[in-house]
């Protein structure tokens, strides 16, 4: 395995004496997409604020390649309406990229169009390009995705993984990304970690990364994204643990 | 009349300012922040007396304290954060207030520092308010996209690297530089809306926000030479006729926006 952009070490997080993380391990390399999945509050957007550096951690260690160039996508954005800023203004409030790259960024995610646009009167849809474009203004050698494809419809969803999964090899970076479905994400990703607190289980999506034509007929169609995931549960907890692996899975045998 | 055209001068040094700041604070929803920083100045004038400090150092010091202090409190989580505000612009005012009763060998006219005084301003604080303008516009010109950026998302310009706590103390600064100058001419209670009501008016006409800044900065210098007029002429005080030239203004813009729309 190559070496990796940033590794969290038996990491816990507590906010107001309330432990929200608890012993995560979590290494990021390029070229790997990691998606996040849990219920709500299993602290998924916490460990990318950690994993970003946003949050501090309570205890274990955050190691990070020095000079590591992240593109941040936030999950939302409430933009002020008393802040006239088009959509060219906010792109350019990136820090250090080069002029000719930002066109091309326009470009490839397709908002031309919207450049003049005041951000304020952007579709959910067109918002999240923009933010996507953003934080690929820098070049990353990490993408930080939050709930990415939130509020889009099944085919948009499907077509902005294919997208991330696309510029993942173009650009030759890690992804690290929060996901709240299972089944449409799969195909777009080379390992899942589900979180509840703690990691619960995590490992590769192996059909899917068996098998490469696979992969490749997973990446255009849409129907094909549709195929449930399954994976192991690769523990047990003691009788003290209060929480339990008791979600659905289509058991295959 | 030449002490009116100091007046005037040391109006549209201040409107440099506080048009761009101004609309920093309505863009980061400050203006509960400017009013407690203006109320602080009182008390920064006083203990400015007690230990002979230069005045404006002292305000732009107590303010940067007060700020600090804000700050911290924030970081617990039972009081909200206006309650703080108001808890502490009120507590400032009435600290300022009460040490300046205390102090015996000190006749300040307390009306002036509350509202406003058109002939407290001379020469010599129209070449400070220059020299600290200049400063500040200077300081402001070259954290603006980092400032810009940390207003529209805190977290993106962190991870994009600006040092956002750096830039928002510093913003902070700044604001106690302006407060400091303003106090003369509009007074203490008054500050935030020379700050704030501009900002507001220039809005419905910006498309970006230099545009912003600049449109806020013209009808400040508009409002100032207007109130200052209204002052002369029909002997009211300074700074209440800025600030309802101000509105006046922002009251034009609102229903001219609403016409053309319309």
């Amino acid at each position: 395995m190559n070496e990796y952009l940033i590794k969290l070490k038996n990491v816990s997080f507590e906010r107001q004496g309330r432990t929200i993380l608890k012993d995560i391990n979590l290494e990021i390399h390029r070229g790997e997409i990691i998606t996040l999945i849990g219920p709500n509050g299993a602290g998924k957007s916490s460990l990318l604020k950690l994993a970003l550096g946003l949050e501090s951690i309570s205890s274990g260690q955050r190691v990070c390649l020095p000079n590591l160039r992240i593109g941040y996508m936030p999950q939302k954005m409430s933009l002020p309406e008393t802040l006239p800023l088009s959509v060219k203004d906010f792109l350019q409030l990136a820090k250090g990229y080069h002029k000719s790259h930002l066109m091309n960024v326009c470009k490839r995610l397709n908002i031309v169009e919207l450049l003049k646009r005041p951000m304020q009167r952007l579709s959910g849809g067109e918002l999240q390009r923009v933010l996507l474009a953003r934080a690929l203004l820098s070049k990353p050698e990490l993408l930080v995705l939050d709930e990415p494809v939130q509020g889009l419809d099944v085919s948009g969803q499907a077509e902005l993984y294919h997208l991330i999964s696309n510029l993942k090899d173009e650009l030759n970076c890690g992804v690290l990304m929060v996901s709240h479905d299972l089944h449409l994400v799969m195909a777009a990703t080379n390992k899942v970690i589900c979180l509840n607190g703690h990691v619960c289980c995590e490992g590769h999506p192996q059909h899917v990364q068996q098998d490469p034509s696979y992969l490749e007929l997973f990446g255009r169609s849409m129907p094909a994204h549709l195929v449930p995931y399954t994976h192991h549960h690769d523990h047990t907890h003691g009788e003290h643990c209060q929480h339990d692996h008791s979600h659905d899975h289509q058991e295959r045998k | 009349m030449l002490w009116l055209l100091d007046s005037l001068l040391a109006g549209w040094i201040l409107s440099l300012m506080s048009g761009p700041l101004g609309s920093f604070i309505v863009w980061r929803r400050m203006a509960y922040f400017g009013d407690t920083l203006a109320h602080s100045a009182l008390l920064g004038i006083t203990l400015g007396f007690v230990f002979e400090v230069q005045l404006n150092v002292a305000i732009v010091l107590c303010a940067v304290f007060v700020a600090l202090i804000l700050a911290s409190l924030q970081r617990q989580h039972f009081i909200p954060s206006d309650t703080l505000l108001g808890l502490m612009a009120h507590t400032t005012l009435a600290a300022g207030l009460v040490t300046l009763s205390l102090v015996d060998n000190v006749r300040i006219d307390l009306n002036a520092y509350l509202f406003g005084d058109l002939l407290a301003v001379n020469r010599e604080d129209l070449i400070t308010m220059a020299i600290g303008a200049a400063l500040v516009l200077a300081a402001l010109s070259r954290m603006w996209k980092g400032l810009l950026a940390a207003s529209v998302s805190e977290e993106l310009a962190q991870v994009e690297g600006y040092q956002v706590a750096k830039l928002r103390l510093l913003f902070m600064v700044l604001l106690a530089v302006v407060i400091a100058g303003a106090m003369k001419l509009v007074g203490v209670l008054l500050i935030t809306a020379l700050l704030i009501i501009p900002a507001a008016a220039a809005r419905p006409f910006s498309q970006s926000p230099k545009q912003m800044a600049a449109l806020a900065t013209i009808i400040s210098m508009v409002a100032v030479a207007m109130g200052l007029g209204l002052s002369y002429y029909f002997d009211t005080p300074a700074g209440p006729s800025i600030v309802l030239t101000s509105a006046l203004f922002f009251l034009i813009s609102q229903s001219s926006y609403r016409l053309v729309k319309a």
